[in-house]
């Protein structure tokens, strides 16, 4: 089959995981997540193996590391009362200090899908909220072009690398890029 | 770059066309380099009616968002309806009653038949045809009051609901829609000869704007501009949704990957949506139209989700990213005609420019949709 050489070759690229999801649930068949290093071989894989493009697009994940450190601390917590209560101490236990709170990523999602194979792909790249570029892809799929400008629209993600990264869907001018979960209009 | 625009020219000018132009079928522009009456760059400019729908699926709830669906795309609402509603469904595991899903491919079939009408009739008044829109917009006329008539809009409907639909049809639909298939059918012979036979139409179109297979997937470009680059991609086959797989219907594709071949693709189509309808009506289950408990306030699962369906233009795609709350964290629109027209750019180097508009035309444009 020619989906299973394309996830043999994906496994093999470095920092990159494969994760098979349930099609009646989710709606695709294959999660693959990768890095801005990776990104391009990635999609150079999939065009050997034949798919076409459907999408780019982003995610903005502002505030998601405040959340995940909220729920270990309050984990860490919980479990610190219980064993105060357990050993009717007082709270002799340190509780856990968990790390400093790591900075919140924007996710770049590529979609995929074949022509005949039934295999809908997904590609997910997270690159840092500050500083959110990665390189293009436009040079393998020229249809990712626009969807590039599109993104870089919508999250400010620079595609570097991209011939032409102007606004495509804002005016010309702009220099706001609303999807952002901080965007004040 | 191409080999064409390599060419020494001694004289280049830039042309405008649009954003108010009748070809353009909307307000889009497309900034052309020409040679004389040849093309040797295009770049469509879009954004004209860019009014940010993906933003706006944030900040409303899950269901006060189902009535900005039909205002993506005018010609072919219910499948946006159907798609969000689908997504929606397949997050939140709802189930919906079987007579629903058959009314909505009923509704849905009946929609594809009356955008491609309009397509059928601005395609060749493209060409220089002018009665054909009058045939075409007669018969769409037909389509509109059977939908008016249930719905209660005429263009940008709002009928499906998470489980089901807003109302059940009764039988004047059902009769009126079978008269509507029984007259479709010979009206579509009267095409076949008035038009599809017509030397002017041949001579325009075929061989017209040739769109290869290859280039088809790199660009991502589905429906009819795929099927007639001998692709036999259908969503309704390739990832059955909804009750299609019990109906018999066939995908009609064609290898000459020129303007005709698409032009016969979705005349093709009119008569397999008729298929379709004639089926669901005779299978028709009973049963009730909408879930006794369908949800007024849905709340699908934290994770992210896809839903794709086939739209008259190509293959429609949703993303929706829920956080368990009341409204969507993000919401993605995968719209066909945005990568399907992002290919006119390559496509129409070195054509005459009428070519190019026929080349144009036979993409079939809807701009909201790509604007969104």
């Amino acid at each position: 089959m020619q989906t299973d050489n394309l996830k043999r070759n994906l496994t093999l690229i470095p920092g990159v995981t494969l994760q098979e999801i349930v099609y009646a649930t989710k709606g695709y068949n294959l999660d693959v997540q990768a890095n801005a290093e990776s990104v391009v071989q990635v999609a150079q894989e999939i065009d050997k193996a034949g798919f076409f493009i459907e999408a780019i697009t982003g995610v903005d994940w502002l505030g998601e590391k405040a959340a995940l450190k909220k729920e270990a601390d309050d984990k860490a917590k919980a479990a610190a009362a219980a064993a105060a209560t357990e050993s009717e101490q007082q709270p002799s236990l340190p509780v856990n200090e968990s790390p400093a709170l790591l900075e919140d990523e924007l996710e770049i999602v590529y979609d995929f899908n074949h022509y005949t194979s039934f295999c809908r792909l997904t590609v997910r790249v997270r690159v840092p909220r500050s500083n959110p570029q990665l390189p293009t892809i436009s040079a393998i799929y020229p249809g990712a072009d626009w969807h590039e400008r599109e993104t870089h629209d919508f999250f400010g993600i620079k595609f570097l690398g991209h011939p032409n990264l102007i606004p495509l869907l804002l005016p010309e001018d702009s220099d706001f890029h609303p999807l952002l979960k901080d965007f004040k209009a | 770059m191409s080999a064409f625009l390599e060419r020494q020219t001694d004289e280049t000018f830039v042309l405008n066309l649009g954003p108010q132009h009748p070809a353009t079928h909307g307000v889009l522009r497309v900034k052309l380099l020409m040679d004389g009456e040849y093309i040797l760059a295009a770049e469509p400019v879009l954004g004209y009616i860019h009014r940010m729908h993906e933003k706006m699926g944030e900040n409303r709830t899950w269901i006060q968002y189902l009535p900005n669906t039909p205002r993506l795309d005018y010609l072919h609402a219910l499948v946006y309806n159907q798609i969000y509603v689908n997504a929606v469904e397949r997050a939140s595991g709802i189930e919906v009653p079987e007579r629903a899903e058959y009314i909505r491919v009923i509704t849905v079939e009946l929609n594809r038949i009356s955008s491609h009408l309009v397509w059928f009739g601005a395609f060749v008044m493209d060409l220089g045809g002018f009665t054909p829109l009058l045939y075409a917009f007669d018969d769409r006329e037909h389509i509109l009051d059977l939908l008016e008539a249930l719905t209660g809009s005429r263009l940008t409907y709002c009928y499906f609901r998470f489980g089901g639909v807003s109302c059940d049809i009764d039988d004047n639909f059902i009769t009126g829609t079978k008269t509507f298939i029984k007259r479709m059918r010979e009206r579509l012979k009267m095409y076949r000869s008035l038009v599809t036979g017509n030397i002017i139409l041949i001579k325009r179109i075929k061989d017209n704007g040739p769109i290869s297979e290859e280039m088809c997937r790199k660009y991502g470009a589905t429906g009819p501009v795929a099927r007639g680059s001998n692709i036999n991609f259908d969503v309704r086959k390739h990832e059955p949704y909804s009750v299609y797989p019990e109906f018999d219907f066939d995908v009609p594709v064609y290898s000459e990957c020129d303007s005709m071949a698409r032009y016969m693709v979705r005349m093709d189509e009119m008569e397999q949506s008729l298929r379709i309808i004639e089926q669901a009506l005779e299978k028709l289950p009973d049963g009730p139209f909408l879930l006794a408990k369908a949800p007024k306030v849905v709340k699908p699962p934290k994770g992210d989700y896809y839903q794709a369906v086939e739209a008259a233009r190509g293959s429609l795609g949703m993303r929706i990213v829920s956080d368990g709350t009341n409204n969507c964290y993000r919401l993605k629109w995968r719209s066909p005609t945005f990568s399907n027209l992002s290919l006119f750019g390559e496509a129409c180097q070195g054509m005459l420019l009428p070519d190019a508009l026929a080349l144009m035309g036979s993409l079939d444009l809807v701009i909201p949709e790509i604007d969104r």
